[in-house]
């Protein structure tokens, strides 16, 4: 399972990778490869406020429907229109494709999140 | 804690890394390499699927004939030996207690195969109106079933046998082939609106015969779990208990009123009650439907029209051939003409929806 050592992630299963004061928010390796083959994805909107560890968005798989989180506060400032029309780029690259970004107005939340080795134990006791 | 039950292949689904999920008490593959390949792989070529979770009831004895024609809604008597045929079996209340497909040997002797998750409700049920003199047996721990389906199943599996398999009609069935030095039953019937073969073999011999028929299909078969087994059975129209029919849904609403002969002159149960919704019409009816806007139907998500909660959805998915969003939706009559405007409640907002015919998967069976 690649799990990307320039990227935080959450507990459950989001990647971030903080540019400045934005926070982009993806899922993992782990994630996409539990859920199966993605078929929809539902964006949080633009300019939305959104609260840590509230659900920003949902992943459907064929078989699944599954919420994704924002591991930190904000304001919703991008989301990836790609995935509207081609979920699937969630299942072949990951860490290529995020899903929405966070303005953040809390900096220190992003220090409770997991580094990439605390992140592997995690996954490999799931 | 109830134990979960394994079939015959459970080593084979961990050899070949099939990701086993607990599927109605039985722990099955839901995916190997992933649903959406999987699916394709049964429509382009071929595919191998472990059903040994399916329940066998075996009724013998005199005119056994006369009990089966009084049991299922469909006409029995049409059939002849080597032949099977589909059927609801119905509560007097015209509700479903399963479907079924029924392998007639002889006017004494059945082989009848039901829902894994019904066997022992239809073994009890059964039981309750045979006659004394007929022999009625759970003889499901006795087989392990595979699915051989697709476009190159029948090429595939000829290569094991020396019996003539296009010989085997489709609803017809060879009680006695053997496969790969082993006997089975073999019959040209399947779940997934493709022509393909089901085998009723000896548990003892169940994986060698799957490592056989991947072997001899290389890249032309690959092993199907669970998960693309629902949407192949879906995307063809194909009902599943427990969402398109059940003890509430009658075979008359489900559309299925081709497996129901209500002008045959014998007397079976579900009868008199099916007989009135058809004489005085039906209040709900299954309807296709494909999303108008972005969404994903899925079963129990409640259907709207204009602002009134109307009824529900019993199966919707992205259908992986078609490409569409769509799905089934059981609804009041009055609102099944196609071009009808509804809405999905997906997640408590409306997404709409339109009411069609004829938009799923045209079944490649062979008909004779």
């Amino acid at each position: 399972m690649n799990v990307p050592n320039n990227l935080l992630y959450s507990k459950e299963h989001e990647w971030v990778r903080i540019e400045g004061n934005k926070a982009f928010v993806g899922i993992t390796d782990f994630a996409q490869n539990s859920l199966g083959d993605i078929v929809f994805v539902e964006l949080p909107e633009i300019d939305s406020k959104i609260e840590a560890m509230s659900e920003a968005g949902v992943i459907e798989s064929v078989k699944a429907v599954s919420p994704i989180y924002s591991p930190i506060s904000g304001n919703i400032c991008e989301i990836n229109q790609n995935l509207e029309e081609s979920p699937e780029l969630l299942n072949s690259s990951p860490y290529d494709q995020f899903v929405f970004a966070v303005e953040m107005n809390e900096m220190l939340e992003k220090d409770a999140l997991l580094n990439a080795s605390e992140y592997e134990k995690l996954i490999e006791q799931a | 804690m109830a134990l979960l039950k394994r079939t015959p292949l459970y080593e084979k689904h961990l050899e070949y890394k099939g990701r086993i999920i607990d599927f109605g008490g039985w722990e099955l593959p839901v995916q190997y390499e992933g649903i959406l390949k999987e699916h394709q792989m049964v429509r382009q070529k071929a595919g191998l699927f472990d059903v040994s979770h399916m329940g066998e009831i075996l009724v013998r004895g005199n005119d056994a004939e006369k009990f089966i024609q009084y049991l299922v809604t469909n006409d029995v008597t049409k059939i002849q030996p080597k032949q099977a045929q589909y059927s609801p079996i119905c509560y007097q209340n015209g509700g479903c207690v399963d479907d079924l497909i029924v392998y007639k040997y002889s006017n004494n002797e059945y082989f009848i195969v039901v829902n894994a998750a019904n066997t022992d409700k239809d073994f009890d049920w059964i039981s309750k109106y045979a006659p004394d003199h007929l022999k009625v047996e759970n003889v499901s721990s006795q087989f392990a079933q595979l699915a051989i389906q697709g476009p190159l199943a029948q090429s595939i599996l000829q290569q094991l046998t020396t019996f003539p398999l296009d010989q085997i009609a489709f609803f017809h069935f060879e009680p006695e082939v053997i496969i790969d030095g082993k006997l089975c039953i073999v019959s040209r019937t399947g779940y997934t609106g493709e022509d393909g073969f089901e085998i009723y073999a000896n548990p003892e011999d169940a994986s060698q015969i799957w490592d056989s028929i991947l072997t001899v299909g290389r890249s032309d078969i690959a092993p199907i779990g669970l998960g693309a087994r629902d949407t192949l059975r879906f995307e063809a129209k194909l009902p599943l208990y427990g969402q398109e029919i059940s003890a509430d849904i009658s075979p008359l609403e489900a559309g299925l009123g081709y497996f129901v002969r209500l002008e045959k002159e014998a007397d079976f149960l579900g009868k008199d009650a099916l007989l009135a919704q058809k004489k005085n019409g039906l209040t709900r009816s299954l309807c296709e439907f494909e999303m108008l806007d972005r969404g994903v139907p899925r079963s129990h998500y409640q259907v709207a029209i204009q602002d009134q909660i109307v009824g529900c959805v019993t199966t919707g998915m992205f259908a992986p051939t078609l490409q569409k969003n769509m799905g089934l939706a059981l609804i009041p009559s009055e609102f099944k003409e196609p071009g009808t405007k509804i809405d999905i409640i997906i997640r408590n907002k409306k997404i709409p929806a339109e009411i069609k015919k004829g938009i799923f998967y045209s079944k490649k069976t062979k008909k004779h």
